[in-house]
């Protein structure tokens, strides 16, 4: 199943190929990663998406933490959380499509960031269902290209990351 | 106080008690072997970096410190690598300073440069690639506790020419202040109360001990745990040593080479009290028929291990030798006794055993049993990786921990004489063989220098079977006897090589002649390679064939 990990790490060089290589060396699969940073000088968060059954995360989890430049690894996936992916899409948009576009745009709440003669960018944020119907009606008009972050995530409620047990 | 950054290096080394260090020099640390020269730091001088890192990892499995191994950039720097991944494999505290190219030339594919701390991430348990030097003395205080305390491993520090001539301020920290390392020592009182409560409710416990018991010092714990309730001990490979083979319920090694009463009891127990071991494959053989109507206690201080292979209904993450502690101030002694009757029965009738007769060819398993009988407990054996490794494993009857030192995890072989260099910096006063075999022995032979030159009377018995045997042997059980590039015809001669060396070499081709070679072996003060010239067809037994559960012994009723 699908699994979401918050992963609190010392910014240091070379710690996301620490991350990364343990997991291709062990065999686990990333769908998607997403690194970037936190109220704490220092720190950075890595929010992984893998596709794994509780044992093998269970086991990536205590891997991980014997990284010496991780300070939390935390599964989200099995606590109340939300989380959002941010995609740009550049789409085909002849003169004669572009109000069609734009409908579907206000439908998603997605926003237009830049127009050319035959051709926009579209940025949506969502989750992974809703980017995944925003991108199948775009696929209408004609994607040309996408740029995506990856999916962030933060627990409900006042709780932090840090708080949470584990690791 | 002003320093450069090579006498930093040295200062820290100092500071953390380093006695001594293994190496070879290059362009990248120049400056840091001006240095050692300076201050007449104790240094061995291998003939390869990878013999210095196995030398470094033999004299920490022979004393308990962290070893110490330096090499330059490039070259010399990946020719550590197969010593690294051998130490991280088997938790063995290491520091390995590396020089690297200047730090304006790093990226640039420079002379001698190579990426070694992102060609050995997967295999330290930390590395740093210093590019400050006023992080050197954090770094270093850093590198020798991560080595040498939690679950341990080796560590490497990349370490700049320029920043080895660079002067700056010196002061080495006191504390270590790393709120991302924080190993688990105590084990959870809740736990360890369970624990007990299952031990005293077990008909059929049994205790698998494994290297956990000997990097923390437990043996004596172990021991006294298996006595007070009367639960008998296997150790692997790397625990061998933890329990002395005299004890009554210690049933030897268990697994895929192991005894029958270790197999059998792994089998039939109902509680299996895991200390310090991590249910390898070279164990369980098959996992889905391994110990099955079994409860599991996994006591190891790295909570990763815990669940891996087996299932823990009761884990414990902590120090071993702190938990068995505790757990043995509230033991109470279950019913074992016809549990106790079962595995002794198995270990009396069913024994390891070989047989030499006087006209049949020199079989390996008496040079051992010789070895023992003549060389006695206090020795300290390393061993290479093959057959000889089983059979010295078998063969060779252990009552310490720390006497025997082998690549278990990684299976190395060349590992074994660079390791006893080691073990016998550590102890020049022991008596330290090395048991290799012929294929193993020329994997790191150019250390035959390095023995004759620092005079370590270390001695190299031989198992000479022409073969990589191992191979071999499986190549005859599981590919019908074709030996594809197992023979190993070319050899040199071995005491002439030995002699090449300015060693003495000495051969035995019968069982006559083994007692004779041996003595006069020990009695030489300098190193000494013996020759046996053994049967080319024995195989190690019993044997489990891979994928097999692990009753299901080849050779469990040998003769």
């Amino acid at each position: 199943m699908k699994r979401i990990l918050a992963i609190l790490v010392e910014d240091r060089p070379g710690v996301l190929t620490r991350v990364s290589g343990l997991f291709s060396r062990r065999g686990y699969n990333i769908q998607n990663i997403a690194v970037g940073r936190t109220v704490e000088p220092g720190v950075s968060r890595m929010t992984v998406t893998l596709d794994a059954d509780r044992v093998t995360v269970e086991q990536i989890v205590k891997q991980l933490n014997k990284l010496v430049n991780i300070l939390k690894v935390s599964d989200l996936t099995e606590e109340p959380s939300v989380g959002r992916e941010l995609m740009l899409l550049k789409v085909k948009a002849e003169p004669e499509k572009r109000s069609g576009i734009q409908q579907m745009v206000s439908t998603f709440r997605a926003k237009i960031i830049d127009v050319s003669p035959d051709s926009m960018i579209v940025e949506v944020t969502g989750d992974e269902t809703k980017l995944q119907a925003f991108m199948l009606v775009m696929q209408e008009f004609g994607i040309k290209e996408i740029a995506a972050t990856g999916n962030i995530a933060l627990l409900r409620g006042a709780r932090t990351t840090r708080e949470t047990k584990g690791g | 106080m002003k320093m450069n950054g090579a006498q930093m290096v040295l200062a820290c080394l100092e500071a953390e008690g380093v006695e001594v260090v293994f190496g070879y020099p290059g362009g990248a640390v120049l400056t840091l072997y001006d240095e050692i020269f300076k201050k007449g730091l104790p240094h061995i001088l291998t003939r390869h970096e990878q013999g210095a890192a196995h030398a470094a990892d033999g004299y920490a499995r022979a004393s308990g410190k962290t070893g110490v191994v330096i090499a330059t950039s490039g070259p010399g720097a990946t020719n550590l690598v197969t010593g690294l991944a051998t130490a991280y494999m088997d938790s063995i505290p290491l520091v390995a300073i590396t020089g690297q190219v200047a730090r304006p030339a790093i990226g640039t594919d420079a002379f001698q440069e190579a990426d070694i701390t992102g060609i050995t991430l997967p295999i330290t348990k930390h590395n740093y690639l210093l590019t400050e030097l006023r992080e050197l003395p954090r770094i270093f205080k850093e590198a020798f506790y991560i080595a040498g305390t939690g679950r341990k491993g080796p560590v490497l520090i990349d370490l700049p020419k320029d920043l080895q001539a660079e002067a700056g301020d010196f002061l080495y920290p006191k504390k270590v202040e790393m709120p991302t390392y924080r190993p688990t020592y105590e084990g959870h009182s809740g736990q360890i109360n369970k624990a007990a409560a299952a031990i005293h409710k077990a008909k059929k416990p049994l205790l698998y001990s494994g290297g956990g018991v000997i990097s923390s010092g437990a043996h004596t714990e172990l021991l006294e745990f298996s006595r007070c309730v009367r639960i008998p001990v296997t150790t692997t490979l790397t625990g061998l040593g933890s329990i002395p083979h005299t004890y009554d319920y210690y049933l030897g090694m268990p697994g895929m080479h192991g005894t029958f009463a270790a197999n059998h009891a792994l089998n039939a127990a109902d509680l299996i009290i895991a200390v310090g071991a991590r249910f390898d494959d070279r164990v369980t053989s098959r996992l889905d028929s391994f110990a099955v109507g079994a409860q599991v206690i996994h006591i190891d201080i790295d909570p990763a291990e815990i669940g891996k292979n087996v299932a823990a209904a009761i884990p414990i993450v902590g120090d071993v030798k702190m938990v068995l502690q505790e757990l043995i101030k509230i033991l109470k002694p279950g019913d074992t006794e016809a549990w106790c009757e079962q595995v002794k029965a198995w270990k009396k009738e069913r024994p390891i055993r070989f047989a030499q007769s006087a006209d049949a060819p020199l079989k390996p398993q008496y040079v051992i049993s010789e070895l023992y009988r003549l060389a006695g407990g206090d020795t300290i054996i390393t061993t290479d990786v093959g057959q000889h490794q089983m059979w010295a494993a078998q063969y060779y009857a252990l009552d310490k921990p720390r006497t025997f030192i082998s690549s278990g995890g990684l299976g190395t072989m060349g590992f074994g004489f660079p390791a006893a260099i080691g073990a016998q910096m550590a102890f020049p006063k022991r008596t330290v063989i090395c048991v290799s075999g012929d294929g193993s022995f020329q994997m790191n032979l150019q250390e035959l220098a390095t023995a004759s030159c620092h005079k370590l009377p270390v001695k190299v018995a031989i198992i000479n079977n022409q073969y990589l045997g191992m191979v071999r042997q499986w190549q005859e059980f599981f590919y019908g006897g074709r030996y594809s590039q197992t023979c190993l015809a070319g050899s040199p001669d071995f005491v002439k090589l030995a002699e090449a060396y300015g060693v003495l070499g000495l051969r035995a081709s019968t069982a006559a002649d083994v007692q004779a070679v041996i003595e006069t072996a020990l009695r030489t003060s300098g190193p000494v390679v013996m020759d046996f010239q053994v049967d080319p067809q024995e195989n190690v037994l019993p044997m489990v064939a891979p994928n097999t559960p692990i009753v299901e012994m080849i050779g469990g009723d040998a003769l």
